[in-house]
């Protein structure tokens, strides 16, 4: 057993394992915070909808499509000079958040803005009828009636994001994707890269089990 | 009172105006159940929305309790909507609310009420409605009827003045059908509730309107008393409505109509006289004899009628003719 781990570092695994949880937990919040926003003004914005602005929709859209369909590993490198302006440093797991947060937030907000088209226009009507300001149908009606949308919205970017910061290992991101480029790949112990692999399945099944329960908690239909 | 003035809506469909709504003008009284019935697509639920602006119209004006509420800001729009309530085909509930709290969210969109005043209003509500029970139920767990008198419940809470109900029985079964049609006579007597209510069935109109208006391809084409509207239908429009909601079918009548002898009459009792034994009377002192093509006997609201199809035969018809009007019995006739 032991010849068999012989290049595992347990302890740098343990940093490792912790920095993944660093940068996806952090990138997933500043997702959520912006993709929140963007995804509801999207909805909003949209075709027949609350607020129709086929212009704002227009430039909205094409600024998350354009994040979206660049491959996220050239992404990373093409955000370096704006992550160095933001927080003096493209390395680590610091630098790793920005182009994270670039990469999940215009996803997450596509998912905020289908899982809000889902919710009955009927209940959109009924809530305006009752005399509810645009601030109270979107607080009061569309956020929880698409919530459990929300969540599960949530749990695929936090996915994502998982294997988005394995890959930020390639720009010295840090984290469990690192030690496999690193160890793994560039030294070829294979060990080390079963191990990091297994981890980060292991990480993304308790997400998807989470994510799952959360939805089933809030889910009334 | 609602008034509609020259109120006309159209959509602009790739830059042409399609109008779901030709210029309108009509008045709704304070207290009376208005029935607005129609094929799908004939702009009922056009005109419905447009009393509580959820649609704008595209030209006239619109008036309740004599303020002009097409004049009114965005603030003095939301404020109005408070004092009409709105019923829906499907309920329009919030999944993710309970009973109490569907009910509960207009009193606290509003921002008016206390934190005590809503529990006692939900709970008297609710008893209203007959759901004290499931207070703490999702919508999910209830059926159609119990859905839709948490709607009920939900568009009173603020205490409106107007209730539209956008059809709001197409969904259900007869029965519940009934039981709500009840519910709404009921709100409409004791509170002096105005209700306005689209429906695609006559027989909805029957039990619970006072005045209906018929629309068909974005106009009213007949408006009136229901009983009158109903028991002497004008236009072809209105009949189609009346002849279905009462399985009639117009050519087998004609058929029957053409083999009857003598004279054919239509007799329209209203009221007290449809209790009257008056057939059998009119017979004997007129000497005519009668036969019974077609009838139907119900209640238009809480008022009977009778209508009967006669031939009548032999004997002195003018007599007969003269003895049924002198009874208050409305006589047509066919041939």
């Amino acid at each position: 057993m032991d010849a068999l781990l012989s290049n595992v570092d347990w302890a740098e695994i343990g940093i490792a394992s912790w920095d993944t949880l660093v940068m996806v937990g952090l990138s997933l919040l500043f997702s959520v915070l912006i993709g929140l926003p963007v995804g509801v003004l999207l909805f909003l914005f949209g075709k027949r909808q609350l607020l129709e602005q086929p212009v704002a929709y227009a430039v909205l859209s094409f600024v998350v499509n354009v994040l979206r369909s660049v491959p996220f590993i050239i992404l990373l490198i093409v955000m370096i000079p704006f992550t160095v302006m933001l927080i003096g440093t493209s390395l680590g797991v610091a630098g790793a958040i920005p182009p994270l947060v670039a990469g999940g937030a215009p996803f997450f907000a596509r998912l905020v803005e289908t899982s809000l088209r889902e919710v009955d226009r009927g209940i959109i009507e009924a809530t305006q009828a009752m005399g509810a300001s645009i601030r109270q149908i979107i607080f009061g009606a569309l956020l929880p009636e698409a919530l459990p949308g929300i969540i599960a919205g949530i749990t695929v970017t936090a996915i994502t994001l998982v294997s988005y910061a394995a890959m930020s290992g390639v720009i010295g991101g840090g984290g469990l994707g690192d030690l496999a480029i690193r160890f793994g790949y560039q030294r070829f112990q294979t060990d080390v890269m079963v191990i990091t692999v297994a981890l980060l399945v292991i990480f993304v099944q308790l997400l998807q089990m989470a994510g799952d329960r959360l939805v089933l908690y809030f889910s009334r239909k | 009172m609602i008034v509609f003035d020259q109120v006309q809506k159209s959509y602009q469909v790739g830059g042409r105006a399609i109008p779901a709504l030709h210029p309108t003008s009509l008045t709704i009284e304070t207290g009376e159940v208005f029935g607005i019935v129609g094929h799908s697509g004939a702009g009922k639920s056009t005109l419905v929305r447009l009393i509580n602006l959820l649609e704008p119209p595209t030209g006239g004006r619109i008036l309740v309790d004599d303020d002009t509420i097409t004049h009114y800001d965005a603030a003095e729009l939301r404020a109005f909507r408070r004092k009409v309530g709105m019923i829906f085909q499907h309920f329009n509930l919030l999944s993710s609310k309970t009973v109490a709290d569907n009910i509960a969210f207009p009193m606290k969109l509003a921002g008016i009420y206390s934190r005590a005043e809503i529990r006692q209003r939900v709970e008297e509500l609710l008893a209203r409605v007959g759901l004290a029970d499931h207070a703490s139920k999702y919508p999910s767990q209830l059926s159609g009827g119990q859905k839709q008198r948490v709607g009920i419940a939900r568009a009173l809470a603020c205490r409106p003045t107007i209730l539209l109900c956008d059809e709001a029985t197409s969904a259900l079964d007869p029965q519940t059908t009934q039981s709500v049609l009840r519910l709404l006579a009921d709100l409409n007597r004791e509170l002096g509730l105005t209700i306005v209510l689209i429906t695609h069935e006559m027989d909805v109109v029957r039990r619970v309107c006072d005045r209906v208006a018929v629309m068909d391809a974005g106009e009213v084409v007949e408006m009136g008393a229901v009983s009158d509207v109903f028991l002497h239908p004008q236009h072809p429009t209105t009949r189609d409505f009346v002849f279905e909601s009462e399985n009639i079918d117009g050519d087998e009548m004609q058929q029957d109509l053409q083999k009857a002898n003598g004279r054919i009459l239509r007799l329209t009792f209203r009221g007290e006289s449809t209790f009257k034994p008056l057939l059998g009377s009119v017979a004997r002192e007129s000497g005519v004899d009668f036969s019974i093509l077609s009838g139907r006997i119900d209640h238009i609201k809480d008022t009977p009628y009778g209508q009967l199809t006669l031939s009548l035969v032999g004997g002195d018809l003018d007599v007969a003719m003269q003895a049924l009007e002198a009874a208050d019995v409305h006589v047509e006739v066919v041939r």
